[in-house]
């Protein structure tokens, strides 16, 4: 043994440790929605001012959202499984807020990734679950850009399920009342959903 | 095969990987990313070591004691990326993909093969039976997870590399379980005959000695 055996051996070891500590946010998270959850936690973002079109036919853009709180989520309205669900979420949320204040101060927004979402589709989606504009809508970008620039925004990774469908984060997004991307709400229990969004809405 | 054709041949394979065609393929799947691609590009490292060997800087030769500090390298490079954000981030932007196509060989795959001649042989078991115990695990981690644990892997997907990386670690396992016990390995088996043969030699030889 060299006395250089333990200068390369800790030079090995902190390099080591350091980029997987940097890597897993101090190990934290091992996957990257864990780390976007965290990110987004410690640091809201600003979201672009997307234009979009709802299930009415009405367009509309994410700014004109301010002063409210939104809950976002990403669907396509062929979706045979995890969409439905997150429509059964949203429709549990509508009905938890809605009797607590005339004019809730959460809204509801599903977008539909898929480019093959036309106005119809979007309004049958909407009636499934009771959705109605302006407190629930259910849009789709208003072009390829602005779809990109959504998912990107988001961190929605969008891939082809192999059986002609998607697969597709299922979380919920929380936008605050000043325009930001402020929670990433695993969807689970809607009940959370609940009070977490009167809890960005309120403050 | 001579030192320089070894370096071209690492480096002609290391472009082949890391061209369009065959990067892609092999990182459409997590299966194949986790348990081919990876392992290659470690291969790769092993192979430019065999080249490097008679190269390598004395100071490092002996800075690297019974191949400790090598080895630790391997185990904390093959640990970061078996994290499902690091596959995610390599799939999502080729620069951090860089990243992994230049580390798994540099800093895992020539670690192993400089370090791996300087490790006792108990050292080498050591390494063994954490290595395949830990693969099993990861592997039966992905099959249990009851989500995606990669933005770009459908979750039959991961079933799939986590079904891969257990039948990888039972391969190895059943490989290595033979040549501690048995001993049948090449290397072994012609050290084995080699001895054999040299101790009949001593005995005709003692033999001999006390016919005279």
């Amino acid at each position: 043994m060299t006395r250089s055996f333990p200068v390369l051996l800790a030079l090995v070891l902190a390099t080591g440790i350091a980029a997987l500590s940097f890597e897993t946010d101090g190990f934290r998270v091992v996957t990257s929605a864990g780390a976007r959850q965290l990110s987004v936690e410690r640091a809201p973002q600003i979201v672009p001012n997307a234009g979009l079109i709802d299930q009415d036919g009405t367009p509309f853009t994410l700014g004109a959202y301010r002063g409210r709180a939104v809950l976002v989520d990403f669907i396509y309205t062929r979706c045979p499984t995890i969409c439905g669900v997150l429509g059964d979420d949203f429709a549990h949320v509508l009905q938890a807020i809605a009797p607590r204040q005339s004019g809730a101060p959460v809204d509801l927004l599903s977008i539909s990734f898929d480019p093959t979402d036309g106005r119809q589709a979007l309004r049958l989606y909407g009636e499934r679950f009771g959705a109605k504009a302006p407190c629930w809508r259910i849009a789709a970008p208003a072009d390829a850009q602005t779809r990109a620039a959504l998912l990107r925004s988001f961190g929605v990774v969008v891939i082809p399920d192999g059986m002609g469908g998607f697969t597709h984060n299922d979380a919920v997004y929380v936008i605050d009342a000043r325009g930001r991307l402020a929670r990433i709400l695993d969807r689970d229990a809607p009940g959370q959903l609940v009070s977490a969004a009167l809890k960005v809405a309120a403050p | 095969m001579s030192t320089r054709r070894l370096l071209i041949a690492a480096c002609g394979f290391w472009l082949v990987l890391w061209l369009p065609p065959a990067r892609s393929a092999l990182e459409s799947d997590m299966a194949l990313h986790m348990a081919l691609q990876m392992p290659l590009l470690i291969v790769l490292g092993v192979l430019l070591a065999a080249a490097a060997r008679h190269d390598e800087p004395r100071w490092l030769a002996s800075a690297d004691w019974l191949g400790i500090p090598g080895i630790v390298a391997v185990v904390l490079g093959t640990s970061f990326w078996m994290l499902p954000l690091a596959l995610d981030q390599a799939i999502a932007d080729f620069r951090f993909d860089l990243v992994k196509f230049l580390t798994l060989p540099i800093l895992v795959g020539m670690p192993l093969g400089l370090s791996w001649r300087r490790m006792p042989p108990l050292g080498r078991a050591f390494i063994w039976a954490n290595f395949i115990p830990k693969l099993g695990a990861v592997g039966g981690l992905y099959l249990g997870a009851p989500t995606r644990l990669c933005a770009y892997y459908r979750i039959d997907q991961q079933e799939l590399a986590g079904w891969t990386l257990i039948a990888v670690a039972i391969a190895l396992g059943i490989t290595w379980f033979i040549a501690a016990f048995i001993g049948w390995t090449p290397s072994c088996a012609q050290q084995a005959s080699r001895h054999s043969a040299e101790g009949a030699g001593r005995q005709r030889a003692f033999g001999g000695a006390s016919a005279a």
